[in-house]
């Protein structure tokens, strides 16, 4: 929509004049549109079914709801009053317009790096560049102590304490791009890194080990992206840099297909990002130290065994137990008996950083709800993995679940069926065999979709 | 009145394979694009695993397929009949819904042959006069295998065809099919898993002389990226192809190959439930000015385009572009006009082979899994002794393993014990040995508009005049022959037969195959075809029509191959020329 509305009004400023000015001024907003890209402005400032940026989305945070609010440049809803400066102030600080503070929902702590030249582009794009709503999202209204803003002063002062971006000198170009797109724009701390007692990220750059080094997301595990050496080699540990550039890009690579809430951080933002920023980004991502908390467990020889023995197991069907069976029934269709998938199109479940989680939530909810992955400009395919929630009962999903947590040499705690039962209780569309669309119905004008 | 919505610069009607392959090349050319499908909407989703394998619902209760109220055709074998229409489907099964038959065909991937591309330039070379039947209308498709080549090569790539190649570049390879045209790349993936009766036909085959090589499949072998970005899984040979979408997104359909590219792109957008009643034309007659279709609710709504895209099954192709007075209705009689000449099917035959102690585990196959061999396809054997001209794909192929359609032998009951006790004795103990014949056209196998039966809203359903000739049936009797020297060395326990032979007449309830053809064929004369050469309208130069209605007869193996190198060569030229200066792109002259 962003992108539509986009072409017609720049289209506007050429007729307008042909002065070199303007055409610059065309580039800044596009600029600013694919920096916007690069925050995923959109995934936050964008109820389901919303115009876009305008705002309304309620996320949810340990002290209540919050809602986003309207970021288009209307005048009375939206930002259209801001100046540069008060944008800028927003966006790296954390300050609305009358002085109080926003609540850190809005990853201003990691924006702080953000270099003047891309504040200024995005507030081109945003004040240019974006369809004006005047429409007003729900007001956030948290209870006491929550609703005084005035504390996150001293919030920010103890957390938020990232500066403007300088490239370190002695680090490679593409290395430190990498870097400032990861730790400013891309925010990726807000998932991957742990959370502290006051919900701060425990850090906001490679300073510290905490960095990216795995969190909890309301039960998924938003894995470690510390790629480098040193670890188990599970998960993104396992991936060079073109798997990962391949997974951002278009949602899988040879080993993984995207799940959960990164589906749409794909479809939405890394899918739209330049090749050599993706190869910047996954060059950082190989140049953090693995997790020292992820000992090895198990050597790559002992796994490579391990798998060979599962698929044995699998091949000759004699005495199964029920989660050899149920694996065989459901899911070796596409994820085959040693567990490989295929290439690129179904993900491999030997290493896979989702199955080995300690807390298995994200694991449950895909086998239940099914997953779908984005439509990405490269690959706009979309196979879907069903959902199995009408056809397993709590005890099979767990059986199944611990059997997948223990194959392949995958090494995590087994599952029970009350695990499964509470996460069926939270998924609104458990009777669905199909995972909503990441991209909506795409234009398709009669929605029978 | 009719409600008007905006004018696009094209409209496509039927989002099946041609449709798809239309909307993206149009696209690209950077039209706006909208396409008007009849049924509802597809995606992989409605085929996700293990739903979309039940046999009751799809092999026996056609899901998939067109319901006889919407689109019966009126049938009669001969121009002295009464035509009726059809009440349930039997011999043909057109696919409903966005994909069409796309979705739920088998997957069989070939290619015609050269000489398939100009029958009657062979027949004239080959044959002595009068050796052919007399009232046989066989033409030349009007376009060249060098000319379609690279049409064939690149949606083989988009399907991920799999197979051995034969023919590369001029080199016979091991393997494939010696007798293929010369193909400027080799098949994008290997052939699919072989099985018990593949490895029995191939041997009995060889033995004989012949050259099998196995079935060309769009079930891929490998998982596959296409050039579109879009993606297959690869096959796991659970049996459930033909009339079944794919659990497993292992089979080409344009869902797994096409849809999705499609539709990120903002210069396209589709209605599902849009039912195309007819194209409108100008005053003049000389071009359209859109279609109308009946919307969801019941209303009429006109669709305003600048080119319209006949993209719908064969059959509803050549009604629409009778309904709407776009060219002249064929009559046999006079022998004028070209809409609705030619029409043409394909003819089958086969032995069930049955053998008390072989397991042939029919339930892990892909559709597409088989041997054929082409030493019998026009030009590779001398058929005028035999006093026809023609050929047969000769095959062995494992479709399916469901239960309710396995084959028992003859005389078995259809239900009860008796039917129980065949089922429990035979079932995984059968092979079958096959033929897929050529059918010719013919001065009355035909399609026109029936003078008495109309649809539910008083529009004429298509008459479709066809039976069997005696150039089909004395190559039936060939191929019959030389299965049942195939049969002799395989050695069966038990076999039965079943072909089309002297006397025999079409039987509408029995299953043939869904490769309806002809109509509305090309050429490069207007005198015998409604498309030129590009597919375009000779009539109405702003209407093109892909489909297997172009073929002027219909050759020995499976259409799906032809159809979308036609629509991808009819595309270029759209592109090339027409768009450039909009108009006739061949002179009637």
């Amino acid at each position: 929509m962003t992108a539509r509305y986009l072409i017609p009004l720049l289209a506007c400023c050429t007729l307008l004049t042909a002065s070199p000015v303007f055409a610059d001024a065309d580039d800044l907003v596009e600029r600013g549109a694919y920096l916007a890209r690069a925050g995923d402005c959109a995934a936050c400032h964008t109820a389901p079914e919303g115009k876009p940026f305008a705002g309304g989305l309620g996320i949810e945070s340990p002290f209540g709801t919050i809602y986003s609010t309207n970021i288009t440049p209307d005048p009375e809803h939206g930002i259209g009053h801001y100046t540069e400066e008060q944008f800028a102030a927003a966006l790296r600080d954390g300050k609305r317009t009358d002085g109080a503070n926003l609540y850190p929902a809005m990853p201003y702590p990691s924006y702080a790096n953000l270099t003047d030249e891309d504040v200024h582009a995005l507030y081109a794009y945003f004040m240019q560049g974006v369809e004006p709503v005047a429409t007003q999202p729900p007001e956030t209204s948290l209870g006491f102590p929550f609703n005084q803003r005035w504390g996150i002063t001293a919030w920010n002062w103890l957390f938020a304490d990232q500066e403007t971006f300088t490239p370190k000198a002695d680090r490679n170009a593409l290395t430190e791009r990498g870097r400032y797109l990861v730790e400013g724009l891309g925010h990726c701390g807000s998932c991957h890194t742990p959370r502290g007692i006051a919900q701060q990220e425990k850090a906001l750059d490679d300073g510290d080990d905490a960095y990216l080094a795995g969190a909890d997301l309301n039960g998924w595990w938003a894995p470690s992206l510390r790629a480098g050496k040193g670890g188990d080699g599970q998960g993104i540990e396992g991936w060079d840099t073109q798997a990962i550039v391949d997974y951002l890009k278009t949602g899988r690579n040879v080993h993984a297909t995207v799940g959960g809430e990164m589906t749409s951080v794909i479809a939405h933002s890394t899918s739209h990002l330049t090749d050599q920023d993706l190869t910047s980004i996954a060059q950082y991502l190989k140049s953090l130290p693995a997790n020292p908390a992820n000992e090895s467990v198990a050597s790559a020889d002992e796994r490579e065994q391990a798998t060979r023995e599962t698929a044995a197991r699998l091949t000759a069907a004699k005495h199964l137990s029920d989660g050899e069976r149920l694996y065989i029934d459901n899911c070796a269709a596409c994820h085959f008996n040693a567990g490989e998938g295929a290439d690129r199109v179904f993900p491999q479940l030997a290493g896979n950083s989702l199955i080995n989680a300690d807390d298995p939530t994200g694991l449950i909810h895909t086998i239940l709800a099914g997953a779908r992955p984005p439509a990405t400009p490269t690959i706009p395919a979309q196979l879907p993995m069903p959902g199995f929630s009408w056809r397993l009962s709590n005890e099979e999903v767990a059986t199944l679940a611990t059997f997948v947590r223990g194959a392949w040499g995958n090494d995590a705690e087994p599952v029970t069926a009350e695990q499964v039962a509470r996460v069926r209780a939270s998924i609104k569309q458990a009777p669905l065999s199909r995972a909503p669309d990441p991209n909506g119905s795409l234009n398709h004008e009669d929605g029978d979709q | 009145m009719a409600k008007q919505q905006p004018r696009v610069d094209a409209v496509i009607v039927g989002l099946g394979w041609t449709g798809s392959i239309m909307g993206m090349e149009l696209t690209d050319a950077g039209l706006n694009v909208l396409a008007l499908e009849r049924g509802a909407d597809r995606t992989n989703a409605d085929f996700a695993y293990p739903k979309a394998a039940d046999e009751i619902q799809y092999g026996v209760r056609h899901t998939m397929m067109q319901k006889p109220k919407q689109s019966a055709v009126t049938i009669r074998r001969n121009l002295d009949e009464r035509a009726l229409p059809q009440r349930k489907l039997g011999a043909f099964l057109p696919g409903d819904g966005v994909g069409g038959a796309g979705a739920h065909w088998t997957g069989v991937l070939i290619r015609p042959t050269p000489t398939d591309l100009q029958l009657k330039s062979f027949a004239d070379q080959a044959f002595e006069p009068g050796v052919l039947q007399e009232d046989m209308q066989i033409q030349d498709f009007g376009v060249t295998w060098d000319e379609l080549e690279p049409h064939f090569t690149f949606f083989e790539k988009v399907c991920g065809q799999s197979g051995t190649t034969g023919n590369l570049r001029g080199e016979i390879q091991e393997g494939g099919d010696p007798f293929e045209g010369p193909r400027s790349e080799p098949y994008p993936l290997p052939a699919l898993q072989d099985t018990q009766s593949t490895d029995m036909f191939d041997k009995a085959a060889r033995q004989l002389g012949y050259h099998p090589f196995p079935n060309p499949s769009a079930n891929v072998s490998r998982a596959w990226t296409n050039p579109y970005g879009m993606q297959l899984g690869p096959c796991n040979y659970c049996g459930f192809c033909s009339r079944y979408g794919c659990v497993n997104y292992s089979k080409a359909s344009p869902q797994t190959c096409i849809l999705n590219a499609l539709k990120q792109r903002s210069n396209f957008a589709y209605r599902t439930h849009a039912n195309v009643t007819r194209v409108e034309l100008a005053p003049d007659g000389k071009t359209a000015t859109g279609v109308t279709y009946i919307d969801e609710n019941g209303d009429e709504v006109f669709q305003p385009a600048d080119m319209v895209v006949l993209a719908s099954y064969a059959l509803n192709n050549v009604r629409l572009m009778l309904n709407s007075g776009i060219g002249q209705m064929y009559d046999p009689v006079s022998r004028t006009g070209t809409v609705g000449r030619n029409y043409a099917y394909q003819i089958g035959g086969g032995i069930h082979l049955y053998f008390d102690d072989i397991e042939f585990n029919p339930f892990a196959t892909a559709g597409a899994t088989g041997r054929m061999f082409n030493d019998f396809s026009p030009g590779n054997f001398d058929s005028a002794p035999y006093g026809f001209i023609g050929g047969a794909k000769m095959h062995a192929s494992q479709a399916s393993g469901t239960p309710i359609k396995t084959p028992l032998p003859n005389h078995t009951p259809s239900w009860g014990q008796g039917y129980k006790d065949a089922l429990k004795k035979y079932y995984g103990h059968h092979m079958e040995i096959s033929m897929a014949g050529s059918v010719m056209s013919y001065r009355t196998n035909m399609l026109d508009l029936d003078p008495t039966w109309k649809d539910p809203y008083g529009l004429p359903l298509l008459r479709m005049t066809f039976d069997w000739k005696e150039n089909e049936l004395k190559l039936s009797r060939f191929m019959r022959d030389r299965l049942r020297e195939i049969a002799k060395v395989l050695k069966p326990d038990h076999m039965d037969e079943s072909f089309q032979l002297s006397g025999d007449h079409f039987k509408v309830t029995n299953y043939v195959s869904t490769h309806n053809v002809g109509g509305a064929v090309m050429g490069t004369d207007p005198s015998n075809s409604a498309l030129n050469r590009y597919l375009q309208s000779w009539d109405v130069h702003n209407v093109f029509v892909p489909g297997g209605n172009a073929f002027p007869q219909n050759f020995q193996a499976n259409p799906t191959d032809l159809i979308a190198a036609l629509t991808y060569w009819s595309a270029k030229k759209i592109k090339e020329t027409y768009l450039k200066k909009p108009g006739p792109l061949m002179s009637r002259a």
